[in-house]
């Protein structure tokens, strides 16, 4: 093989060679495989895994606080004791934290009675309990409202006939649910005052239909979960013992 | 193709390797005939244990570790493989309350995952909580009709990404659902949602045309179909109204699907559109097959569901 014949071949391998790009698709194969135990477990993965799960099992149930009694949404007509206790406990907690960064109180505190999303058990209660209560993680707001929403909000409530968490806002109503007393605080309501009211961002953009925080005069956003309002709450009393009260009431 | 054709296309392209040995080896790496396995999840929801036996609906199934497993076996038997997700990692189970999508991006790191979008719910810690976990996950996050630039996002998450597996060039794009009322203004701040369909149109263009892709995946988390709403932009609807996509790889309704379902595109060609459910019961596996010769080609790709 002389110097031209090994270019010349070389020419032709090249020319074989590129063409054989191997890009034409001419078959798909689908299918779904399903994981399940017949699966060995990778052990790299089930080890680097084993600590965070038990971290985790050993604070849902470590014991933060005790509940005298079981309390149930269901129990209690335009209030409950464990919606009291819920919206107490968000006031409790975001009061500091607002006053702290506005130098401002929260006036009152609204939350959905369909955001109550289990019982409280008598006896021990564990972070898995505000896991329960509170699954999903909506975070602490407050909203500046003019009277005129505070309005909304009251009447929003008396049409609902609904238990929704309420503090610092104390209702009463006639048999016909025409308002007979409304305070905010101990006072009756101010025309010009402006009104701070912790809830939680799903509510502010419109859940559960309750549209009265727009327009508003402000928007604090206290990056505070509700189930860590609950957590820390819990870790800060021993014992809970919420009741029904007179907060929102039916004078017959 | 029967084995037999396989043995004789593989002894040809051994064959010319030993040719090439001479002094061309660039040129022939291959054997005629190529495979790209494309392995995928969806909707996981931080499910990284299985199911009890207790379970009522799912008992026993799942399990990031048996994925794991499988998916490591299928990497020995095919290398040129790709791991994408198609968004809704985060929430659903205590391992996200409490490390906030952590561990859900260290695992996926560990399985090699290649590339992943984002999911409606992987804004649940908001922009800045994603952001915040973005340097724990060793993968891509994909999306190109979400505008991030007025956000800690932008330039963290890119539009699409070409990956080369034995000379075939896989584009890789991504897809979302429109977040407005379905998350909080607040989680998602100043992220713009861009029309799903124009997007992929744009999308197609530079893959296929610009840089010459040999095989372009959509992953999506729009949803597989919507019955009710007509107007609402599906994963059926996007294939339909769009070209040179060869496999859309869905999420968000949680669809669980017997096998892929082939649609038509825009151009009347064949593609498929897929899903597997949710919660890592069950991993998707699309097997693409390339050739030289263009002739095997001539009666258009087969598809084998």
């Amino acid at each position: 093989m002389n110097y031209k014949q090994i270019i010349l071949s070389l020419l032709v391998l090249t020319a074989i060679s590129c063409k054989e790009q191997n890009k034409y698709l001419y078959r798909i194969e689908g299918r779904q495989i399903s994981i399940n135990d017949s699966l060995q477990s990778n052990t790299e993965i089930e080890a680097f895994i084993k600590p965070f799960r038990e971290h985790i099992e050993k604070d849902l149930d470590s014991v933060l606080a005790f509940a005298v009694d079981t309390y149930s949404k269901s129990d209690g007509y335009l209030n409950t004791a464990i919606g009291n206790f819920m919206a107490d406990a968000v006031y409790e907690q975001a009061n500091p934290v607002f006053k702290s960064r506005t130098g401002k109180d929260i006036d009152l505190v609204i939350l959905n009675h369909g955001g109550i999303r289990s019982i409280i058990s008598k006896g021990n209660i564990t972070s898995r309990t505000a896991f329960q209560l509170m699954p999903f993680e909506n975070s602490l707001v407050v909203v500046a409202l003019k009277r005129s929403q505070i309005d909304s909000l009251i009447n929003f409530l008396v049409q609902n006939k609904t238990a929704h968490p309420i503090s610092k806002l104390k209702l009463s109503v006639d048999e016909n649910f025409n308002i007979v007393s409304a305070t905010i605080k101990g006072n009756i309501l101010d025309t010009n005052k402006t009104y701070y009211v912790a809830t939680n961002d799903y509510l502010f953009n419109g859940g559960n239909n309750m549209t009265f925080f727009k327009p508003n005069e402000g928007l604090y956003n206290l990056d505070y979960k509700i189930r860590n309002v609950l957590i820390d709450y819990f870790k800060k009393v021993d014992t809970i013992n919420p009741v029904i009260d007179d907060r929102f009431i039916q004078i017959k | 193709m029967n084995r037999r054709d396989f043995v004789q296309q593989a002894s040809i392209g051994t064959a010319l390797i030993s040719l090439g040995g001479i002094g061309l080896s660039s040129f022939t790496s291959s054997t005629a005939s190529k495979k790209i396995t494309i392995l995928h999840t969806n909707d996981v929801h931080s499910h990284i244990d299985p199911f009890g036996p207790e379970d009522g609906r799912n008992a026993n199934k799942g399990g990031i570790a048996r994925r794991a497993s499988l998916i490591e076996s299928i990497r020995q038997e095919n290398p040129n493989t790709l791991l994408l997700d198609a968004g809704d990692i985060f929430q659903g189970t205590p391992y996200f309350n409490y490390y906030g999508g952590e561990l859900e991006f260290k695992l996926m790191s560990m399985l090699k995952y290649d590339a992943a979008t984002i999911g409606n719910h992987d804004f649940d810690n908001g922009i800045s909580g994603l952001y915040a976990q973005l340097p724990h996950a060793k993968f891509d996050f994909l999306s190109a009709n979400y505008d991030f630039s007025n956000t800690d996002l932008n330039t963290h998450v890119k539009p699409y990404k070409i990956f080369e597996k034995d000379h075939i060039k896989i584009g890789v794009f991504g897809i979302g659902i429109e977040l407005k009322g379905l998350v909080d203004p607040f989680l998602y701040k100043e992220t713009k949602y861009l029309n799903p369909i124009e997007i992929t149109q744009d999308m197609t263009r530079i893959l296929k045309q610009e840089e010459q892709c040999d095989l372009i995946i959509c992953l999506s988390h729009l949803g597989y179909q919507y019955k009710n709403e007509t107007n609402k932009i599906s994963d059926l609807t996007l294939a339909t109204a769009t070209k040179d996509i060869d496999l859309i790889i869905g999420g968000h309704t949680h669809t669980f699907l017997r096998k892929p379902t082939i649609v038509k595109n825009f151009e009347d060609k064949n593609m498929l559109v897929n899903q597997v459910g949710c919660y890592g019961i069950n991993l998707g596996k699309i097997d693409f097959y390339f050739d030289s010769e263009k002739n095997k080609t001539a009666n258009g790709t087969s598809i084998i569901v």
